[in-house]
C-alpha cells in the first residue's frame, strides 16, 4: 500500500466515523426511554396538546428512519437543527463561540504537553528520586482532582484572596490563564504518567544496553535515543487528551464563566434545549475524529517503522 | 514422528494469587494503607452518617449563618446555616453509589460484549469493535452528558449515563484478554478431552481475563465518580434537601467571595476519595501485570 492509500484509507474511516456517532447522537435523543418532550417541559403544568404541539413541532411523531435521515440531510447541509427555547439555529452560535474554546483548548493542551512530558521523562530518568516522587504525585493529583474544585480553588487562590488574575469572564488573555492551568493540570496528570511508563520501557530494551555500551554518554542515550522512542506512544495519548480537553470545557467554561461552546451546552441543559445538546455533542465529536486522523498521520512522519512499513 | 506433551505443564490452569499482595511496610506500602483507610472511611460515611455526623443535614442554625470553619463546625456552614460537615458527609453516599453503581453496570455490560466479541471473533468482533470505536468518538463526559440530559435528571439515569460512556474501555479490554487466553494450551488441552464450550466459557476463560477488568474498573471508579459528580456539578443530578459532593460544589460557587470553605470541603471531599482509589488501582495494576512488575 502507498503511502497516499494510506492516507486515502484513514481519511475514510475517519469519515465513516463521523457518520457513526451522527447516527449514535441522534439515537441518544430517539432511542432512550425517557420521553425528550417530556424532559424539555414539566409535565405537571403541560396539557397533552401542548406535548403533541411540540412532539409534531421536532418532528418527534415520525418514524425513526425518517427523523434521522431527516437530521442527517439537514447536517450534510450545514443544519445542526434550532434551540427549542428561541429557535436559533444551532450551527452559527456554535461557530460563533468555537475560537474562545479552541483558545482555551490549545492553551490547556500546550500547558499539559509541556508539564506532561517535562516531569514524565524527568521521573522516568530519575527513578525514586525525589523528582520522580513529586512527578508522580502532581500525575496523581492530576487524574484525581475535579476540574470544578481545581478551577475553583484557583479563582479562591488568584482571584479572591490574591487579586492577581480575574476569576471569570472571557475577555483578554489575563482570563484564559487559570481556566488553561485548571484544565491543562489534568491533562498533564495523564501525559506524566502515560511519558514516565513508556520511557522506562524503552529504558530497559536492549539497543539502549548496547548504547551505553558503544560508550554513548548517558545524556545522549536518554534524550536522543530513550526519548525519541517513549515519545511515540505518548503521542496517542495526547491525541485523546485534546479531545478529552475540549470536552472538558462544558464544565471549566462554566466555573469560569466563560464564552465557548462548553458553556452553550452548560446552558442548554439547564434550559433543557435538546437540539442544543446534540448539536454541540455531534460538533465535539466531529472535531475529535478530526485530531485523532491528525494524530495517526502524524505517525507516519514521526515514526520511521510506520513510514516505511510497505 | 509422535509429538511428546508434557501433560503436566499443559494442563495448569494458573490461578488466582492473593499472596501477590503481601504486606510488607514500605513507604509505598504505607500509602497504599492510608488509600485504603479513606476509601473505607468515606464508605463507611455513606452507610452511617447519622453516627458520624455531628449534626443533621437539615438543621439550619440561622444564627451561624456562613461561619467559617471553627471547632463546633470543622467545615463551617453556609448560607442557611447547615453544618457543611454534616453536609459533606451526608452527600457522600450519593457521590458514591453514582461512581460504583455505574462502574459495576458498566463493567459488567462492557465486559459480557468484550468477553463474547473476543470469544466468537470473526464477523461478530467486527461488527461489535466498530460500534465500540463509534462510541468512541464521543469523549466520555460529552456521551455522558447527552445521555442524562435525554433521560432527564435523576440519581439512576446519571448513573445510566456514566455507565454507558464507560462502556467501551471495559469492553476493549476484556476482548484483548479473551482473544489471548482462549489460544492457551490448557484450553486447547480441556476442550480435546471433551469439555462442553459453555464449560470452557465459564470455567477457564472467564476466570482467567476477569483481572485486567478487575483493575480498570478500580482505575474507573475514580473516572466515574468524577464524571458523575461533574454531571451534577452542571446541574444533571436530583435537587434534593441533601445534595451529592457535585451538587454541593456546585450551590457554594456562587458564595464564593463570602465562604470558600462550602465548595473547598466537598471538592477535597472527592479529590480525597478519587485519589485513594487511583493510588489502590495503580498498586492492583502493577501487581497484576507482570510487565510493570519488574521495572516499576
Amino acid at each position: 500500500m502507498t503511502i497516499v492509500n494510506k492516507v486515502l484509507l484513514k481519511i475514510s474511516t475517519a469519515f465513516v466515523s463521523i457518520i457513526g456517532s451522527s447516527i449514535l447522537v441522534f439515537s441518544i435523543i430517539y432511542l432512550l426511554p425517557g420521553d425528550p418532550v417530556l424532559s424539555m417541559i414539566d409535565p405537571s403544568v403541560a396539557t397533552p396538546e401542548m406535548v403533541a404541539n411540540l412532539r409534531k413541532e421536532l418532528g418527534l411523531d415520525q418514524p425513526f428512519y425518517i427523523q434521522f435521515s431527516e437530521y442527517f440531510m439537514n447536517v450534510l447541509q450545514g443544519d445542526f437543527g434550532q434551540s427549542v427555547v428561541n429557535s436559533e439555529p444551532v450551527l452559527p452560535k456554535i461557530v460563533e463561540h468555537f475560537p474562545a474554546t479552541l483558545a482555551l483548548t490549545i492553551t490547556s493542551a500546550a500547558l499539559s504537553v509541556v508539564i506532561g512530558v517535562t516531569f514524565g521523562v524527568l521521573s522516568a530518568i530519575y527513578r525514586n528520586k525525589w523528582i520522580d516522587i513529586i512527578a508522580r504525585i502532581i500525575g496523581l493529583f492530576g487524574i484525581s482532582m475535579p476540574t470544578f474544585w481545581s478551577g475553583i480553588l484557583l479563582i479562591l487562590i488568584f482571584s479572591v484572596f490574591l487579586n492577581w488574575l480575574p476569576g471569570i469572564g472571557s475577555d483578554g488573555w489575563k482570563t484564559l490563564v487559570l481556566p488553561s492551568l485548571s484544565l491543562g493540570f489534568v491533562g498533564a496528570g495523564f501525559i506524566i504518567r502515560m511519558v514516565r511508563n513508556s520511557m522506562l520501557d524503552v529504558i530497559n530494551e536492549q539497543f539502549i544496553v548496547t548504547l551505553r555500551a558503544k560508550g554513548l554518554s548517558e545524556r545522549a542515550v536518554m534524550y536522543r535515543h530513550a526519548l525519541r522512542n517513549a515519545l511515540i506512544p505518548a503521542i496517542t495519548i495526547i491525541g485523546l487528551n485534546i479531545g478529552e480537553l475540549l470536552a472538558g470545557t462544558v464544565v471549566i467554561e462554566t466555573v469560569f464563566s466563560r464564552q465557548g461552546i462548553g458553556r452553550i451546552v452548560a446552558d442548554a441543559i439547564m434550559a433543557k434545549d435538546l437540539p442544543v445538546i446534540q448539536g454541540v455533542v455531534f460538533f465535539s465529536a466531529i472535531v475529535y475524529v478530526v485530531i485523532n486522523l491528525l494524530v495517526d498521520l502524524s505517525y507516519s512522519f514521526i515514526d520511521p517503522r510506520v513510514r516505511r512499513a510497505n | 514422528m509422535k509429538e511428546v506433551v508434557n501433560t503436566k505443564t499443559v494442563l495448569q490452569v494458573p490461578k488466582w494469587k492473593f499472596t501477590k499482595l503481601k504486606t510488607n511496610f514500605s513507604v509505598e506500602n504505607r500509602f497504599i494503607l492510608g488509600a485504603g483507610m479513606i476509601v473505607i472511611f468515606i464508605i463507611l460515611c455513606a452507610l452511617f452518617p447519622k453516627w458520624i455526623a455531628p449534626y443533621s443535614p437539615t438543621y439550619m442554625d440561622t444564627s451561624l449563618i456562613l461561619s467559617p470553619p471553627n471547632s463546633a463546625h470543622w467545615f463551617g456552614t453556609d448560607y442557611f446555616g447547615r453544618d457543611v460537615l454534616s453536609l459533606v458527609i451526608y452527600g457522600s453516599s450519593d457521590s458514591l453509589i453514582i461512581g460504583i453503581a455505574s462502574v459495576l453496570i458498566g463493567g459488567l455490560i462492557g465486559g459480557i460484549i468484550g468477553a463474547v466479541s473476543g470469544y466468537f471473533g470473526s464477523i461478530i468482533d467486527v461488527i461489535v469493535m466498530r460500534v465500540i470505536e463509534i462510541l468512541m468518538t464521543i469523549p466520555g463526559i460529552l456521551l455522558a452528558l447527552a445521555i442524562a440530559a435525554a433521560l432527564g435528571p435523576g440519581l439512576m439515569n446519571i448513573v445510566l449515563a456514566v455507565a454507558v460512556s464507560s462502556i467501551p474501555g471495559y469492553a476493549r479490554v476484556m476482548r484483548g484478554q479473551l482473544m489471548s487466553i482462549k489460544k492457551r494450551k490448557y484450553v486447547e488441552a480441556s476442550r480435546s478431552i471433551g469439555t462442553p464450550e459453555w464449560r470452557i466459557f465459564l470455567l477457564h476463560l472467564l476466570p482467567n481475563s476477569w483481572s485486567p477488568l478487575l483493575v480498570m474498573a478500580t482505575i474507573g471508579l475514580g473516572t466515574s465518580i468524577l464524571i458523575g459528580s461533574g454531571l451534577s456539578f452542571l446541574g444533571l443530578g436530583i435537587i434534593k434537601e441533601i445534595p451529592d459532593w457535585g451538587a454541593l460544589l456546585s450551590q457554594g460557587r456562587g458564595y464564593l467571595t463570602v465562604g470558600w470553605w462550602i465548595s473547598t470541603f466537598p471538592g477535597l471531599a472527592i479529590t480525597l476519595f478519587v485519589l485513594s482509589v487511583n493510588i489502590i488501582g495503580d498498586k492492583l495494576r502493577d501487581t497484576f501485570d507482570p510487565k510493570t512488575r519488574k521495572t516499576r
